[in-house]
């Protein structure tokens, strides 16, 4: 590959993979924690998934730079503004419903994406973790997508906590379809599909689902970005404390 | 704390190891409603790769016998006709 | 307790009958005649389990989101993950017994349910992840692998599964522990004052010496524990001696002596004086994180009710329209 091709898949690699890892990590933060104890084990299933994903993705990675011989470097060893994740998943968990809707969202979006790498990815090894990838975003939209119905048509103040969480998710959602530079070009070279491709069919399947939990879905435009920037919210920073606590403690150690 | 009067229904999960096996009773999960239930199901007995089918019914609908009817229910084996031992075949018909 | 106060006397004969089935190593099953005692027994140690499965993803649930690496922080959250299994297990095989989900959760929540006090103790690094796999675990295998054959079928039946995803958790907790006994001098110390902080708590997971455990014989003849805790406690320390010695660590006992009289002259490890009057403490309450684990557990399942109430009536509306349309 190229040097620019080389630069191109890495950047998109990073973008996915921190988008997973984030969201893996807040996912994370519910174990123990749940409404009940079946949902302890669900959202940690979820979490390992995501933190899986992102693990194998850092590792094609760190395959094509020499600076970089672990995927850990990658997780816990970065500035900020090197994180290339939406703001969307950076957010705090708020209440389940939050957390459901915003993975809701989130695994609707994925399964789509992988499904277009796994067809049309030029980069052989992306286009074969694609198929995996897309099995477990399948399952995490239709687990999310059951709880968002349950609780949006459940009682009426589980509906009024859906609603709230739409209106919460509403600003993060434009940056999932926003085509920057980078999207368009690695579109053009059969990298990754373009964000705004994936909008129809998930704001069909978004809506159908809202729909059956009474809810519906606000006009999606661009409101807050600069995730794929490296341009971060604030809670961004005590987030990163969290996971690079040890890293950064304790320099250059084995674990 | 907040009162709860109510529980979900109970649930037992049964999961097919691969084709060509009966579902097997693996464990009970509380879920909501069936659509619910077979998310948990999933989530909770499904972690390492078990199997490739799951079955949930409620606790409450499955008919079970009485443990005192045992004897009348399963009576002693002893009815030998049933066994292939009991019939007499010459040695050289071979594997039968 | 004893089997035989609180039973009328048409009950004799069938309860020398459940003695006999289990005295032939004959499972008891939920539809079973039991003893009323048996039950009680049984409800209370299946709930003290299964409660400690649950609030024991606290300490260790609290390392999650720092764990060291990516391949550590996976391996943790599937740990702490299967821990919320096997408290569904067994909260489970007590419902065979009467006993709803929601009333343990209740008990556990306003204190009336005891668990296990081991994890009242804080976690305050990442060596203490270590130390829980390897020794917490390590002790509560000890506890469990007998428990696999235990008299209550249900009972049995989830402790084999959860020894089965259990075999996992002391490794990962030996291997935490041995690489930081190998790492830097930092690690090295970190590692030695986890040791120091959850040696004797784990030693007294056992519970209370046999002397001074009035409910072990009765236990043991209704095959629900099948060994006395002081048997288990020094199998246990007896492991783990060694398992220390190699990689480096000091177990805080300065008592601790081989003595090759003991086991019948197969030799085992004589330990110091066990401080009863701490671990009374903290089963009384007033451990280090008591009220920081229950008010975690209660502050989770009170801001859950919304989500549980939301379930019950999607589903009750949703059983009324599959009822219309049939």
């Amino acid at each position: 590959m190229k040097k620019d091709m080389v630069d191109m898949v890495f950047e998109g690699l990073l973008r996915i993979g921190d988008d997973n890892l984030i969201l893996g990590h807040r996912t994370s933060e519910w174990c123990g924690h749940a409404p009940t104890l079946e949902e302890d084990l669900a959202l940690p299933n979820i979490a390992l998934d995501l933190i899986g994903h992102a693990q194998a993705l850092y590792s094609i990675a760190i395959q094509l730079k020499s600076d970089y011989n672990h995927e850990d470097q990658l997780a816990f060893l970065r500035l900020e503004h090197q994180y290339k994740n939406l703001l969307l998943v950076e957010q705090e968990n708020g209440h389940f419903g939050n957390t459901i809707l915003r993975l809701f969202y989130f695994s609707t979006y994925m399964k789509y994406f992988w499904e277009q790498v796994s067809i049309n990815c030029f980069f052989k090894k992306l286009k074969e973790f694609a198929e995996k990838a897309f099995l477990e975003t399948s399952y995490h939209s239709k687990y999310s997508s059951q709880w968002v119905i349950t609780l949006g048509d459940g009682t009426e103040e589980s509906n009024k906590k859906m609603l709230e969480a739409v209106s919460n998710m509403e600003p993060f959602i434009g940056e999932l379809f926003d085509n920057d530079e980078f999207a368009d070009i690695s579109f053009k070279n059969k990298f990754l599909p373009k964000p705004s491709s994936i909008f129809k069919n998930w704001e069909k399947e978004v809506k159908n689902v809202l729909k059956k939990g009474k809810l519906n879905l606000p006009e999606i435009l661009l409101k807050k970005n600069g995730g794929r920037k490296g341009e971060h919210s604030e809670i961004f920073g005590f987030l990163l404390s969290d996971l690079q606590y040890m890293q950064r403690a304790f320099p250059n150690s084995k674990w | 704390m907040a009162e709860e009067k109510k529980d979900t229904d109970l649930w037992e999960v049964f999961i097919q190891p691969k084709n060509g096996l009966s579902h097997r009773h693996c464990g009970s999960i509380h879920a909501s409603d069936r659509n619910m239930a077979i998310l948990a199901a999933r989530n909770v007995y499904a972690r390492r790769g078990e199997g490739q089918s799951i079955w949930v019914v409620k606790s409450k609908d499955i008919v079970s016998s009485d443990p005192n009817e045992k004897a009348e229910n399963f009576s002693a084996d002893d009815k030998i006709y049933r066994h292939p031992t009991f019939y007499d075949v010459p040695d050289d018909v071979g594997h039968m | 307790m004893n089997s035989d106060t609180n039973n009328s006397v048409n009950e004799i004969p069938l309860i020398e009958e459940f003695q006999k089935k289990i005295d032939r190593d004959e499972k008891i099953e939920p539809k079973d005649f039991m003893p009323e005692a048996y039950r009680k027994t049984l409800i209370r140690q299946i709930g003290q389990h299964a409660h400690s499965e649950v609030v024991g993803m606290l300490p260790e649930g609290n390392w999650i989101t720092r764990a060291p690496t990516l391949k550590r922080k996976l391996s943790l959250l599937a740990k702490v993950q299967d821990e919320a299994g096997h408290g569904l297990y067994l909260y489970c095989a007590a419902e065979t017994l009467g006993k709803s989900r929601l009333e343990m959760t209740e008990e556990l929540l306003s204190g009336k349910a005891k668990y296990s006090s081991i994890f009242n103790y804080p976690t305050p690094t990442w060596a203490d992840i270590g130390a829980i796999g390897w020794l917490v675990d390590g002790a509560a295998i000890m506890n469990q692998i007998p428990l696999c054959r235990c008299s209550y079928g249900p009972y049995a039946r989830a402790m084999i599964r959860i020894c089965k995803e259990e075999s996992f958790h002391q490794r990962q907790g030996y291997e935490i522990m041995l690489t930081l006994a190998r790492g830097t001098k930092d690690q090295r110390e970190m590692a030695q004052r986890a040791l120091n902080r959850w040696w004797w708590p784990s030693v007294m997971m056992f519970g209370p010496s046999d002397k001074d455990s009035p409910n072990t014989e009765t236990s043991v003849k209704w095959k629900i524990k099948r060994h006395t805790n002081d048997e288990l406690r020094e199998k246990f320390i007896d492991a783990i001696v060694p398992q220390a010695k190699k990689i480096g660590l000091t177990i805080p006992d300065k008592d601790l002596k081989w003595d090759k009289k003991r086991n019948n002259g197969l030799g085992g490890y004589a330990h110091g004086k066990i401080d009863w009057e701490e671990f009374w403490k903290v089963v009384k309450g007033n451990g280090p994180m008591n009220n920081e684990r229950i008010s975690s557990k209660k502050k989770a399942w009170d801001e859950g009710l919304w989500v549980r109430n939301a379930a019950r009536m999607h589903a009750s509306k949703n059983q009324s329209t599959v009822v219309a349309a049939e």
